[in-house]
């Protein structure tokens, strides 16, 4: 019983500070590589919460899909960054 | 406006967005801790009609039976998105990039056991967790591998091939239903015998349509007709 | 207090979260991020929220509602990608521009 509820209050700090590293970063990289971790913890809550398909989804859609678009666009802003010369920089937080 | 304006409105606008979003959570909560603890819900509903629904996983049954046309609208969802991305532009030409033997190697094992793993989702969907958008995802995954390994797919597959396998899930979905409300009258209402069949059909339209969409969602950009990725 | 709702204060706090970084950020690729994490935080209370039945079975039609939500995200996500690129090609920024606090 105890040991359930040092799960998942480990579980959703974890959860909280992710998110809040994701958002807070200087780095867009790093933001985006700390949102699929925080997919992949979302993944374990839901199989905690007995949700397996959801847990399923989220690790393959929400963490991975929506990582590799993310990494793909963020190539992509950075390549563009360059071609036009900009003179402030994109990744900084703002 | 002076400095000392400007800086003094920042700190304003700072403050009165904290007191707004600790105003926002602090309702969210009060509503959340006057729920009661034990809620039925639907669940009882969703176990008093599994028997007809022609599936074992409530899930399932659920997406592709009780709320089906919940998933048909869905799947229309997908495909409004990959059009919105399609319309915004062409895809960017294929970057030389030397073939990486590490990623190479990867690809060529994982690509045919993620397609492997993929129809199992679809099949074991029926009686544990799993079903048409795990499968879909993770054909999505072995789709995304192999673009990113630059595979050269054939030019003539992405014309009309590639459009009539986006659009099958959403067509035999449709089709059914369209079929079922001639047939006995309502609009996605399963015979009670041919349920699981049915659903298993409609699943697997929907997996391989699902996958080569959130491919091509990757891809971002109308596939070009010249030689490309 | 159960494991349900403590799972749901969580996703209350991952959607104020959101909403905070959303509002506040003025880069567009920060504000996809922040929409995402919000969309979690429903998700989260959705589902906590459909865990509340007696016994071991918990209700499953939110979990369909969010798998199906899972996908609309990861769509809408796409196409706002595209739209942020889109931006950047057409004005050299991916930012909203500085307004003056006037």
């Amino acid at each position: 019983m105890v040991l359930q509820w040092l799960f998942d209050s480990v579980l959703v700090l974890a959860l909280l500070w992710l998110a809040w590293r994701v958002l807070d970063s200087a780095d867009l990289f790093k933001a985006v590589v700390l949102f699929i971790a925080f997919g992949l913890v979302m993944a374990l809550v839901w199989v905690r919460l007995n949700a397996p398909d959801v847990a399923l989804a989220e690790a393959a859609i929400g963490a991975g899909l929506t990582g590799a678009l993310l990494l793909s666009a963020l190539a992509r802003l950075n390549d563009l960054a360059d071609t036009t010369n900009e003179t402030h920089t994109l990744g900084r937080k703002k | 406006m002076n400095i000392a304006g400007r800086r003094w409105h920042l700190l304003l606008f700072r403050w009165a967005l904290m007191l707004l979003l600790l105003t926002v959570a602090g309702g969210l909560g009060y509503a959340l801790l006057s729920l009661p603890e034990q809620a039925v819900g639907l669940s009882e509903q969703v176990r008093v009609n599994m028997e007809m629904s022609g599936v074992q996983n409530p899930v399932t049954a659920v997406l592709l039976n009780f709320r089906g046309y919940d998933t048909l609208l869905e799947m229309a969802v997908l495909l409004a998105a990959l059009l919105g991305v399609w319309s915004l532009g062409a895809a960017e030409a294929h970057r030389r990039i030397d073939p990486q033997p590490v990623l190479s190697l990867l690809v060529g094992g994982l690509a045919p056991m993620m397609i492997l793993m993929a129809g199992y989702l679809l099949w074991v969907g029926a009686y544990a967790p799993g079903g048409a958008f795990q499968a879909g995802s993770v054909l999505a995954a072995a789709g995304i591998l192999l673009l990113l390994s630059s595979k050269r797919f054939p030019v003539r597959l992405m014309g009309w091939p590639l459009r009539v396998v986006l659009v099958i899930g959403l067509g035999v979905f449709t089709a059914v239903g369209v079929t079922l409300l001639c047939v006995s009258g309502g609009f996605l209402q399963y015979p009670s015998g041919l349920a699981g069949a049915l659903i298993l059909f409609i699943e697997a339209a929907a997996t391989l349509s699902i996958g080569v969409t959130l491919a091509a969602l990757f891809l971002g950009g109308r596939p070009q007709a010249g030689p490309y990725r | 207090m159960s494991a349900a709702l403590l799972y749901a204060l969580a996703g209350v706090g991952l959607f104020t979260l959101g909403l905070h970084a959303l509002i506040v950020h003025a880069h567009l690729l920060r504000k996809i991020l922040a929409i995402n994490v919000m969309g979690s935080g429903v998700f989260l209370i959705l589902v906590s929220l459909g865990g509340r039945t007696v016994g071991a079975v918990p209700d499953v039609v939110p979990h369909a509602m969010v798998i199906t939500g899972i996908v609309v995200a990861v769509s809408a996500t796409a196409l706002a990608l595209a739209l942020v690129l889109r931006v950047q090609a057409a004005t050299g920024r991916a930012e909203l521009p500085e307004e003056p606090l006037e």
